[in-house]
């Protein structure tokens, strides 16, 4: 263990001790306020190129398993903890987590007042950071290193954490219906949602062109999370607008929604510091029931929330709306089976309260099958 | 939807006295309905007989009623007040078993009053074990395979199926009363046998034991529109076979990973919705095998809980202000988050600190009780603490308690004492966790000691981590400030480093502030930051950056007092309370230190700041530190919360500090014997006579020089504790032997006992120039009963006028001669027509809160105002204290103790001994107000023991001593149409003056030659109604103690002293003649 650094674009500096890898990492300085769900925070795609505060103090308690993965390694670019656990206590661990950091070579950092840090975020706004650990460096080279990292907004990351080929996730029990999903770095907990309820999931490159798409013949199309700027994704935002010219229903989460809103022709902002918790309350504006919902997104979709809206593939409308700020969560067509959430339904981390999301996603392709 | 405009006024039901498994939390809960229902502008009337809570101040309710929580008082009260409805969820088990008595009874449906927060089938699914169980089975879950008895040979036939050790769990009791863990059947017998009895539809579960698996609580809430969140989720340090609320709990669960939360939250999520919970707030406990992660759901409560206040507390989020605004229609998202302003309660707390509670016991007064901790709650308070680690937390949490056998210490241990303690730990005793801590310090691995005793691996670790750094602490180098400060991350105070390092606490201290470490305060805001919050409720860490903002307007930092225990309960924390509310509305800015998170105090509602920190010298300074950093300090009030912060006034004055009101020289004056008997002998006033004994022998001379009986006992402990009342030189020597470390040091006193004497109790507020007189109590139990545990009756019944006046010369002189700025508490005796001092203490009592309500004056605000320069005549103008002569009893108030005997056990099943003594016991207190003692009497008995029975058999059996005085008593009874039973020599007696009694075997004299049954099977038996014992000596081998006993295991109301004797029998000539009468407060005090 040796002294580290964490060193924010505005040139605010915390001293901590060095956990995980040992070295320098780069990212944009996020907070996470799951008290539950670190490993499948390391695991999710859509935390690439992020470097993750933990607001929890003591992280690590429960090592690390095989099952409970969003995908095949840990994204996050750093690691921050205030206490990380000596001692793994969990009938299903494998791994203790910095043995695992390590093992995967994420720089991380310890023993920082990480609620300062995360106030600080909090009124700044998301910024880039830098983790330097067991490095002779200067203050001021340290900040000038952190301010030639690259930033979030204008990010396309996706080529990064999409499959390479495509993969199928075979339905549980009877097959119903046949997905195609744009892995955008997709969490692994969204196809086996969708395969519980007889769907097979075709999961498809990024780049995956349109006509391949429909070849498939799918009875819909599922867009995934992922990491980086809605506004760099060009040609998945045309696949899409190809996809609901051809009627075929759409889902679209987090990610996937921003892309859904941008094919449709709204604008995506990015938010001050983000949504990135698992106790988050999100409003069905047709039921007027509040969900809590697990968040992990750092832009936003710029619809109006009061009212119908027109656009070229007909009507649509804001479904869910976040509670704590009046960001817009969630949208569907009404002339077109086509809808987007802004959370996870698919949770992992987080309630399962929104998990009815993938049966209104089937109920809309039984409609279109049925017709 | 906004809130059912249907709904115009609402009766609340409060919880009563505080008993084990049942304290001040349900005050907090009730105060906050109350509160929200009258800011919504609906008339609340409340029903409560304990008048130590802030909800039962006249101004949080439009009526006031404190009367018995029965359903029978409460239908008159329903019929007089017509309520459009009931709220029961926020008055613990005591409120909610009303309300299905109510129901039960038709009054409900009569007065078409409906039920707000659960219903009552919600609650009898909920409750029900049956029911319950079956609705575990539809979502999916697990439950203990169980079997519901109702007889003992159900009992003997299901542990056939489900084997030893079997849990024993009653139907519909609070706090677990009843049940157990029994290893045979000898255990099965007494356990289920009790468990039977405790419950009210003679209803037991026989479950497969879970002993030693994780448990669990998840606090949930509800609205009517199926929305619901987790407030917090709790874990027990301490795994499955200890009741919750005796286990040492940590907030947020630490060794669960998301998948196994969701689980839990799912479950959750599924049960409140199928137990049909419409509206507000339950908790659900969850075990969990540590070895498979096989969940089992252990149980539910419908209504907010202990585990709710502490939720609210650990949180920030405040259930029951919450729970009360769903009940009248709101839903979550249409309620403001209160801590962030912006955002909605429609989410579900994140925390990033760690809570650790702890428990606080009183087996030192209960000396026969078993020591084993269980499923029956057996702990008397909680001290919660927050820190950003666990250890951090823990070690706050212990110091909190102000036990010093709970704070860690690393003395040498030898492998025998290894061995020793790896098998203490497999059974949970208060002090488990130390002796955990040593089996570490001794070198026990961590595997050794969780096979002992199954606590989580995680927490031991957590444990060895502060072994290592005390390690290291001790360790020769100087103390530099790397080493400081890991050590004061970690949790360790001044204090233990000092002890470490050899030092003194103030060295380190100073060490310490010469290299500036010291706390920043952080802020509980329920969102991990992620929102600004607007309520300074702060806590302390050794961290980066603090978040205490500057203030302008002058303050005043109120000490609470701490964890609940005998002696300094809720009575204090509503002093603490009424300071805070009084310095608000003159101006001022309140600071309130506490942690008690089951209190009023706690609210970060109550005062403007709140810091939830140990009340030792260490944190309360820095607390002041901070502050005085932050802005104005004017000072700092100790004098409210009892002993706690009275112990430390001194110490912070010799810090520097400003204490407010009565200064700590006076305080002393009062406390230590000789200066106080200065202060008599210049004032002409007499005490009893007393002298110090460092041996047997001085004892014998002291109590033959002032005569027999005395009162004796080890001076350098406080509240009673080991006093005993001897009658000879045999009794005497014998509590010297059992008196440990007598030395010179450490003196015995032996004061005269003033036998038959009336004992007087006066709370009086003086100014340095003006007195006023709060109240005059007599009390009913004679002297020689701790003031506590003695009813008493305002205003006196049997003092004379002359001696009135007497007193009240007395009060002015002691409190001008020790220099009293605020409250005064006196003790006098009257003893053949003479006034005696007893004792004086210079801060608010026990009974302020009882004389308030009785007179209608509110003396803790008076006493902070004082405090603060204010003068009577200026109070007087204003109107807090009446414009002209003292406190005025309205109608005649009983106030009586409420005792914990039916919570405890002997080791081998037996109950403890019920009687009274110069020890204080109780744990609570009720109030009966009417317009002649004896219904004010009757009324207060019904809360604190259970009614007086209206006819049926009385036993009775007096000491020598006591004969004479139970004649008339006796008689009275006879003439009430009771059998009365009596001993050979009390039945002898009773007929020498007149009166028949049937005579019945002691059961020393076993079972008559004609299979004649001794007094102790009667009891057994159920054929006794009401049992009068007065002591004749303590001990096993008396026939008292077997009588008595017998009395509590079987839950009879018994009585001690010829004078409760007497006050029963009136009670109960007024409860054969007529109706109990209702009225409110506001109509007694109008």
């Amino acid at each position: 263990m040796c002294t580290a650094f964490l060193v924010l674009d505005d040139g605010r500096t915390f001293e901590g001790k060095s956990w995980g890898a040992q070295g320098r990492t780069f990212g944009e300085a996020v907070f996470q306020t799951g008290m539950t769900g670190y490993q499948e925070t390391l695991t999710d795609p859509s935390y690439h190129k992020q470097v993750v505060i933990m607001t929890a103090p003591h992280i690590g308690n429960t090592g690390f398993n095989s099952h409970d993965n969003e995908s095949e390694k840990i994204w996050v670019s750093g690691f921050v903890v205030r206490n990380p656990s000596q001692l793994v206590s969990n009938w299903r661990s494998e791994n203790d987590l910095e043995s695992e950091l390590v093992s995967q070579n994420i720089v991380g950092l310890q023993g920082i007042d990480t609620r300062a840090l995360t106030r600080h975020l909090r009124d700044r706004g998301a910024m880039r950071v830098g983790i330097f650990s067991g490095l002779d460096l200067t203050r001021e080279e340290m900040v000038i290193e952190v301010r030639k990292s690259s930033q979030m907004s204008g990010s396309f990351l996706v080529a990064d954490v999409s499959t390479d080929s495509p993969y199928v996730v075979a339905a549980k029990g009877d097959k119903k219906f046949v997905v195609a999903a744009l892995d955008l770095g997709i969490k692994s907990a969204t196809p086996r949602a969708l395969s519980e309820r007889g769907v097979e999931v075709h999961v498809l490159p990024f780049n995956t062109s349109a006509e391949d798409i429909i070849a498939l013949n799918p009875d819909g199309v599922f867009i995934s999370n992922g990491p980086g700027d809605p506004a760099t994704m060009i040609d998945v935002i045309e696949v899409v607008r190809q996809i609901l010219a051809k009627a075929i229903p759409i889902f679209g989460i987090c990610f996937g929604h921003q892309i859904l809103g941008r094919a449709l022709g709204f604008e995506t902002y990015k938010l001050a510091f983000g949504h990135r918790g698992i106790n988050q309350p999100v409003i069905d504006k047709s039921t007027g029931k509040v969900e809590i919902t697990s968040h992990n997104h750092g832009f936003a979709l710029a619809a109006p929330t009061d009212s119908e809206f027109t656009t070229v593939f007909g009507r649509g409308e804001v479904t869910h709306v976040c509670l704590n700020d009046g960001v817009v969560e969630g949208l569907r067509l009404i002339d077109q089976p086509a809808f987007s959430v802004q959370y996870h339904p698919e949770a992992a981390a987080g309630p399962h309260d929104a998990a009815y999301l993938f049966d209104r996603f089937v109920d809309l392709m039984s409609k279109k099958v049925s017709k | 939807m906004p809130r059912d405009t249907s709904i115009k006024s609402v009766l609340v039901i409060g919880s009563g006295p505080i008993v084990i498994g049942q304290a001040c939390e349900f005050d907090y809960s009730g105060t906050q309905a109350c509160r929200v229902l009258r800011e919504e502008g609906i008339r609340v009337i409340l029903v409560n007989s304990n008048p130590a809570t802030i909800m039962t101040d006249p101004e949080f309710a439009d009526a006031t009623y404190i009367e018995p929580i029965t359903p029978e008082v409460i239908e008159k009260i329903i019929a007089h007040e017509k309520p459009d409805a009931v709220l029961a969820t926020l008055g613990g088990q005591t409120a909610l078993n009303a309300a299905i008595g109510l129901f039960e009874r038709g009054t409900l449906a009569k007065y078409g009053v409906k039920l707000i927060g659960a219903d009552v089938g919600a609650i009898q699914r909920g409750e029900n074990r049956e029911l319950f169980r079956g609705i575990v089975e539809k979502v999916g879950g697990e439950s203990a395979l169980s079997i519901v008895c109702h007889t003992m040979d159900e009992i003997i036939a299901a542990v056939e199926t489900l084997q030893y050790p079997v849990v024993i769990r009653p139907s519909f009791t609070m706090g677990g009363l009843g049940s157990g863990i029994a290893f045979d059947e000898d255990q099965l017998r007494q356990i289920a046998g009790a468990g039977l009895r405790h419950s009210p539809t003679s209803e037991v579960l026989l479950e497969e034991s879970i002993i030693g698996w994780k448990e669990y609580e998840l606090e949930v809430m509800r609205d009517h529109k199926d929305n619901v969140v987790i407030v917090c989720s709790i874990e027990n340090v301490d795994p499955m076979g200890v009741h919750t609320g005796d286990s040492i709990t940590v907030a947020p669960a630490m060794t669960l990973t998301d998948v196994e939360y969701q689980r839990l939250r799912d479950l959750s999520l599924q049960i409140i919705r199928e137990v049909g919970v419409e509206t507000g707030g339950c908790n659900i406990q969850f075990a969990v095998n540590p070895a498979n992660g096989r969940i089992i759901v252990i149980e539910m409560n419908p209504r907010v809980s202990r585990s709710s206040a502490l939720a609210s507390k650990a949180t920030g989020f405040p259930i029951a202000k919450i729970a009360t605004k769903l009940a009248i229609g709101y839903t979550l998202d249409e309620i403001n988050n209160d801590i962030t302003k912006v955002t909605p309660a429609s989410f579900e707390p994140t925390l990033d600190y760690v809570v650790v509670k702890m428990p606080r016991f009183a087996f030192e007064k209960f000396a026969d009780a078993d020591p084993r901790l269980t499923t029956t709650m057996k702990s008397v308070g909680e001290a919660m603490a927050i820190g950003r680690s666990f250890s951090e937390a823990l070690m706050k949490a212990l110091r909190s308690l102000e036990r010093k056998e709970a704070i860690f210490t690393w003395p040498e241990i030898t492998p025998t004492q290894k061995d020793q303690l790896l098998l203490s730990i497999a059974i949970p005793t208060e002090y488990r966790l130390q002796q955990v801590q040593r089996a570490l310090w001794a070198g026990a691995s961590i595997d050794e000691v969780f096979t002992a005793c199954k606590i989580d691996p995680w927490y031991l670790r957590q444990i060895q981590i502060i072994n290592e750094q005390a390690q290291e602490i001790s360790m020769p180098g100087d103390l530099t400030a790397q080493l400081l400060k890991t050590a004061k991350s970690n949790g360790f105070s001044d204090a233990q480093i000092a002890s470490l390092r050899g030092v003194s606490e103030d060295e380190v201290r100073r060490i310490r502030h010469h290299f500036s470490i010291r706390p920043v305060y952080k802020t509980v805001d329920t969102c991990a930051a992620e929102f600004e919050a607007f309520t300074p409720y702060h806590y302390s860490s050794y961290e980066e950056e603090t978040e205490v903002r500057p203030r302008t307007v002058p303050a005043v930092i109120i000490l609470g007092s701490g964890p609940n225990r005998i002696g300094q309960g809720i009575e204090f924390d509503y002093s603490c309370v009424h300071a805070s509310f009084a310095l608000r509305e003159a101006g001022y800015e309140t600071i309130m230190i506490n942690c008690n998170p089951e209190t009023v105090s706690t609210d970060y509602d109550t005062s403007n700041r709140l810091y939830f920190e140990p009340l030792t010298l260490e944190d309360v300074l820095e607390v002041i530190h901070a502050e005085t950093q932050a802005g104005p300090l004017l000072g700092v009030i100790t004098q409210l919360g009892g002993q706690t912060p009275l112990g430390l006034a001194a110490g912070l004055k010799a810090n520097g500090v400003t204490i407010l009101g009565t200064s700590p020289e006076a305080i002393n004056l009062a406390e230590e014997r000789g200066a106080f008997g200065n202060i008599l002998h210049e004032q002409n006033l007499t005490a009893p006579e007393f002298g110090m004994a460092a041996s047997e022998l001085e004892a014998i001379t002291i109590a033959t020089r002032i005569g027999y009986p005395v009162l004796v006992r080890p001076s350098f402990v406080l509240g009673g504790r080991g006093m005993e009342i001897v009658y000879d030189d045999q009794s005497l020597a014998g509590f010297i032997s059992r008196a440990t470390d007598i030395t010179p040091d450490h003196p015995v006193l032996v004061d005269r006992f003033l036998d038959s004497a009336i004992e007087i109790d006066v709370d009086a507020l003086y100014d340095g120039n003006d007195l006023f007189l709060g109240g005059v109590m007599e009390h009913i139990e004679e002297a020689g009963i701790h003031s506590g545990d003695s009813a008493c009756v305002l205003p006196s019944m049997t003092v004379t006028a002359e001696a009135l006046i007497e007193i009240k010369e007395a009060t002015l002189k002691i409190a001008s001669g020790v220099g009293v700025r605020g409250l005064i508490n006196i003790q006098f005796a009257i003893a053949d027509s003479k006034l005696y001092v007893l004792e004086a203490n210079p801060r608010a009592s026990r009974t302020v809160p009882f004389v308030s309500k009785a007179t209608g004056v509110p003396l803790a605000k008076a006493a902070a105002r004082i405090s603060l320069g204010s003068s009577i005549a200026e109070l007087r103008t204003e109107g807090l204290l009446p414009a002209s002569g003292d406190g005025q009893a309205r109608g005649i108030s009983v106030k009586e103790a409420v005792l914990p005997w039916n919570r405890f056990r002997r080791s081998d099943g037996r109950g403890v001994d019920a009687v009274l003594g110069p020890e204080m016991r109780s744990t609570g207190e009720v109030m009966g107000i009417s317009p002649t003692f004896g219904e004010s009497y009757a009324k207060s008995q019904i809360q604190a023991f259970g009614p007086l029975p209206k006819s049926g058999t009385v036993f009775i059996s007096l000491a020598d001593k006591n004969k004479a005085q139970g004649v008339d008593a006796a008689a009275g009874l006879l003439a009430l149409g009771f059998r009365v039973l009596a001993t050979q020599g009390t039945a002898q007696f009773l007929l020498e003056h007149g009166v028949t009694s049937i005579t019945v075997r002691k059961n020393s004299e076993g079972t008559g030659p004609m299979g004649e049954r001794t007094i102790v099977d009667m009891i057994n038996a159920g054929d006794i109604d009401l049992v009068i014992n007065t002591p004749v000596g303590r001990g096993t081998r008396h026939d008292g103690w077997a009588i008595r006993t017998a009395a509590v295991q079987r839950s009879i109301p018994i009585i001690t002293t010829t004078a409760g004797f007497n006050a029963a029998v009136e009670g109960i000539r007024f409860l054969q003649s007529q109706e109990l009468s209702i009225k409110s407060l506001q109509e007694w005090l109008a």
